[in-house]
């Protein structure tokens, strides 16, 4: 057993309003700087939708992931293929992929000479400054839950029935959710493993995965390899870059920017702590054993054994202590409702999520609008997201783990209800728990971490230990009055 | 005029190859070691996708495997004569590097169209990029000039200019065979010469940082800080 640590995240969809605060703090801190403009470390995607990049599930599309015939391998350039493709990348997605950035003439509202119209702002290019025409956005199909030229296209709907899509989209039931996106900090990342100049790493110590700025080649395989396109080429310095989940802050002890400005309170970051020993034998996993192969990795924190193994390992009892208050162990390994997205790419993705009940269905009859069932929160079966469309985002097509993940939370509603309003009956309740495999504690935990989620049971952030790090570079005295660590000089790009 | 350019010779031939490989060598070091974060091939395939391709692949093959021949003219320029003792063969590898060079002209040619053409290509090009497309175009333009007018050029090159060329490395630079030589050649080793020496001030250094190791280390990497 090589227990490592992982700082994890649980987002619960069914909470997200898709209000895009994260996207902006994210924004607002780490991607305002020339030749960053475009990405966005953290967006919001409307389900079923195309996302951005522009349909990045479709890896027929973009060869992102990994691919397993036998062994595992790289869709886009392992081994084998760089050394021919390193000139061209065949899957480097362009900028067309995402959208070109633009700012707005403003200063010609002030300064249009008089006429017979009223001056605008004009939008203008922030990479040639010249005028443009808005073609897309990162955002552009946001809330367009039913339409032909977005909804229709979601990667997602395949395998659908005819009926299934016209539950869909039919324009009074039509539903959407809200997905929210950052990296995942993998276990098996495919962006560390397509760098040709071993750039990209994951950090031992708490798995999050970074760039090395500096020996970053600008090769470009990372965006082309990450399925989840959370890789992005900043054009102007020549490097690549992407979500650190604020490592500064968590360092500190703080939630990263998105996690700690999200409105609906849906995220939840916790340690988890996993068998390194045994990644490439979960990420080999058939598909439909694959979301059981990686709950495997992740180990019981209050085991004495695994207790003994992380300290053999030298993992500091801050973080077994962390990893045995993680929310995210509740809910992925615990209550087991939060799940991986797209496993099928086998990363291994570390960022799990609460599958979303959909509203009530609802139908019209002469003019009355009406619930169809009048079962409370209705049949998970009947949801106005079909189950097959959930199977595909978080369950390798499958649709076992997402019944069981919506049945369990709907049990905990009904329980709830039972007891707080009283208008259903609670012997119904507990038998409805007991038929979703939940423990009356167990549905407590759900709700308090649902509901009532304090920031503390959030977010559980170990201390990073980082005197070590500081004793790392050697004798601390050096650094004493200096500008602190690391190098700051600015990213100037090269000649 | 006469003095200037009795000159020039010495000054091109045996005083630029130094000054060159020394603002190489020192020049490559220091930005490595000031300013590693300028090491990047700088790519631009992100802003445009298309014409990448089509000037990128053929540049990079051609250029490649033309230098590569030039090595080794300089490392084993008997066996080359020796090869081509035989006309059939002399033709054939003749025949293989004019037609690499002019796949290398093409792509070059393509690729300054995309930078001239291309709107956000433009936005990243700095006046080092287009100096050193201007240099390569004069380089590999004369390269093929010298490969179709002045055969047998691996002939020559394995008999004269390799010895030349050694002779700067064993700090005694005998100029007899250049000086001799027409103006194309001259042109064409002046401007590799210029190359050398203008290399660490252009994104050419993206050759220095080729990620050979990626073939052999494991495909994950984890770094601890202890
Ligand atoms: C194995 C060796 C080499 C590798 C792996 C390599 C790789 C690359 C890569 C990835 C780019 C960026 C392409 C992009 O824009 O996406 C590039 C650009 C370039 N390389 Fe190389 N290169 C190599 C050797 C060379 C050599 C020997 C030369 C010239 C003597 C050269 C000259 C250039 C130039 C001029 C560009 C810029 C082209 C443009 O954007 O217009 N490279 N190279
Ligand atoms: C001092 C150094 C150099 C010498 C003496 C030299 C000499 C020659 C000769 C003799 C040829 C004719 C070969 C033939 O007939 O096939 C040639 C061709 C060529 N050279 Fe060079 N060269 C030098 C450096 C360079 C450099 C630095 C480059 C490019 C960056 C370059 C690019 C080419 C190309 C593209 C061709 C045409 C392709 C071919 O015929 O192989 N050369 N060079
Ligand atoms: S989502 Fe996974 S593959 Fe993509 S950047 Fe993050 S760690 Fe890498």
């Amino acid at each position: 057993m090589d227990v490592r640590s992982q700082i994890s995240m649980v987002f619960h969809l069914d909470k997200c309003l898709g209000c895009h605060t994260c996207s902006i703090a994210c924004k607002n801190l780490w991607t305002d700087r020339k030749g960053t403009e475009y990405m966005w470390w953290n967006n919001v995607e409307t389900k079923p939708g195309t996302g951005y990049p522009t349909c990045w599930e479709d890896q027929q599309k973009y060869q992102g992931g990994w691919e397993k015939n036998g062994k595992l391998k790289l869709r886009s350039t392992g081994k084998a293929k760089i050394v021919a493709n390193i000139f061209h990348n065949p899957h480097m997605p362009s900028m067309d992929d995402y959208y070109e950035p633009w700012t707005y003439d403003y200063q010609n509202l002030f300064n249009a000479p008089e006429g017979p119209d009223q001056p605008i702002a004009r939008p203008v290019s922030k990479v040639t400054g010249e005028y443009i025409e808005i073609e897309s956005g990162p955002n552009w199909d946001d809330d367009l839950g039913g339409s032909p030229l977005y909804a229709r296209n979601d990667p997602n709907l395949e395998g659908l029935s005819e009926a299934e899509r016209q539950q869909l989209f039919a324009i009074e039931r039509l539903v959407f959710f809200y997905f929210p996106r950052i990296c995942n900090h993998c276990l098996n990342p495919a962006c560390v493993a397509a760098c040709p100049s071993g750039a990209l790493y994951k950090r031992g110590e708490d798995g999050i995965v970074l760039v090395d700025q500096k020996r970053c080649r600008a090769w470009r395989a990372c965006v082309a390899a990450c399925p989840y396109k959370k890789v992005f080429y900043n054009w102007f310095t020549g490097k690549s870059e992407k979500c650190i989940l604020c490592f500064p802050r968590v360092e500190t002890g703080q939630a990263p920017a998105c996690f700690h400005s999200c409105v609906g309170r849906i995220r939840y970051l916790g340690v988890l702590l996993y068998d390194a020993e045994r990644i490439e034998e979960a990420a080999n996993a058939a598909g439909n054993e694959l979301i059981d192969a990686q709950r495997s990795l992740i180990l019981d924190p209050f085991d004495p054994e695994v207790i003994r193994a992380a300290e053999r390992k030298g993992l500091p009892e801050s973080t077994i202590e962390a990893a045995q208050k993680s929310p995210v162990y509740q809910f992925v390994k615990v209550w087991k409702i939060a799940l991986p997205p797209h496993l099928e790419f086998r990363t291994l993705p570390m960022l799990f999520y609460v599958p979303p009940m959909s509203p009530v269905l609802a139908n019209r009859q002469n003019d009355v609008l009406d619930h169809a069932s009048t079962d409370l929160f209705h049949d998970i079966e009947e949801a106005r997201v079909p189950m097959k469309f959930l199977g595909n985002l978080l369950g390798v097509g499958n649709e076992t783990k997402l019944r069981y993940a919506l049945r369990k939370q709907k049990a905990v509603r009904w329980y709830r209800r039972a007891i707080t309003v009283g208008d259903v009956d609670l012997q119904t309740a507990q038998k409805m728990l007991r038929e979703a495999d939940c423990t009356a504690e167990e549905a407590e935990g759900i709700f308090r971490m649902t509901a009532l989620c304090p920031a503390e049971e959030r977010f559980v952030i170990p201390p990073s230990h980082r005197e070590q790090a500081a004793e790392m570079f050697g004798d601390v005295m050096d650094r004493k009055q200096g500008t602190g660590f690391g190098f700051l000089s600015a990213p100037r790009r090269g000649l | 005029m006469t003095t200037i350019l009795q000159y020039l010779d010495p000054l091109l031939f045996a005083v630029l190859p130094y000054v060159a490989l020394f603002t190489f060598f020192l020049m490559t070091i220091q930005r490595y070691r000031a300013a590693t974060f300028t090491y990047s091939s700088l790519s631009s395939q992100f802003l445009e996708n298309r014409r990448h391709f089509w000037g990128m692949v053929p540049f990079h093959y051609g250029i490649l495997l033309v230098l590569t021949g030039h090595v080794l003219g300089l490392l084993i320029p008997d066996r080359i004569l020796a090869w081509n003792s035989h006309p059939l063969r002399l033709y054939t590898l003749e025949i293989t590097g004019l037609a690499l060079g002019l796949l290398a002209l093409v792509g070059l040619v393509s690729l300054l169209l995309r930078r001239i053409g291309t709107s956000n290509v433009r936005v990243v090009t700095s006046p080092a990029d287009w100096i050193l497309h201007a240099l390569l175009l004069l380089q590999v333009g004369s390269g093929v000039y010298l490969a179709v007018f002045h055969p047998w050029g691996s002939s020559w090159y394995a008999a004269a200019a390799a010895p030349y060329l050694w002779s700067i490395v064993k700090l005694q630079p005998q100029l007899g065979f250049i000086s001799a030589a027409p103006l194309a050649v001259k042109l064409h080793v002046t401007g590799a010469f210029l190359l050398v020496a203008l290399f660490p001030f252009t994104r050419l250094v993206h050759i220095l940082v080729v990620p050979n190791p990626y073939l052999w280390r494991k495909p994950q990497v984890v770094r601890w800080y202890r």
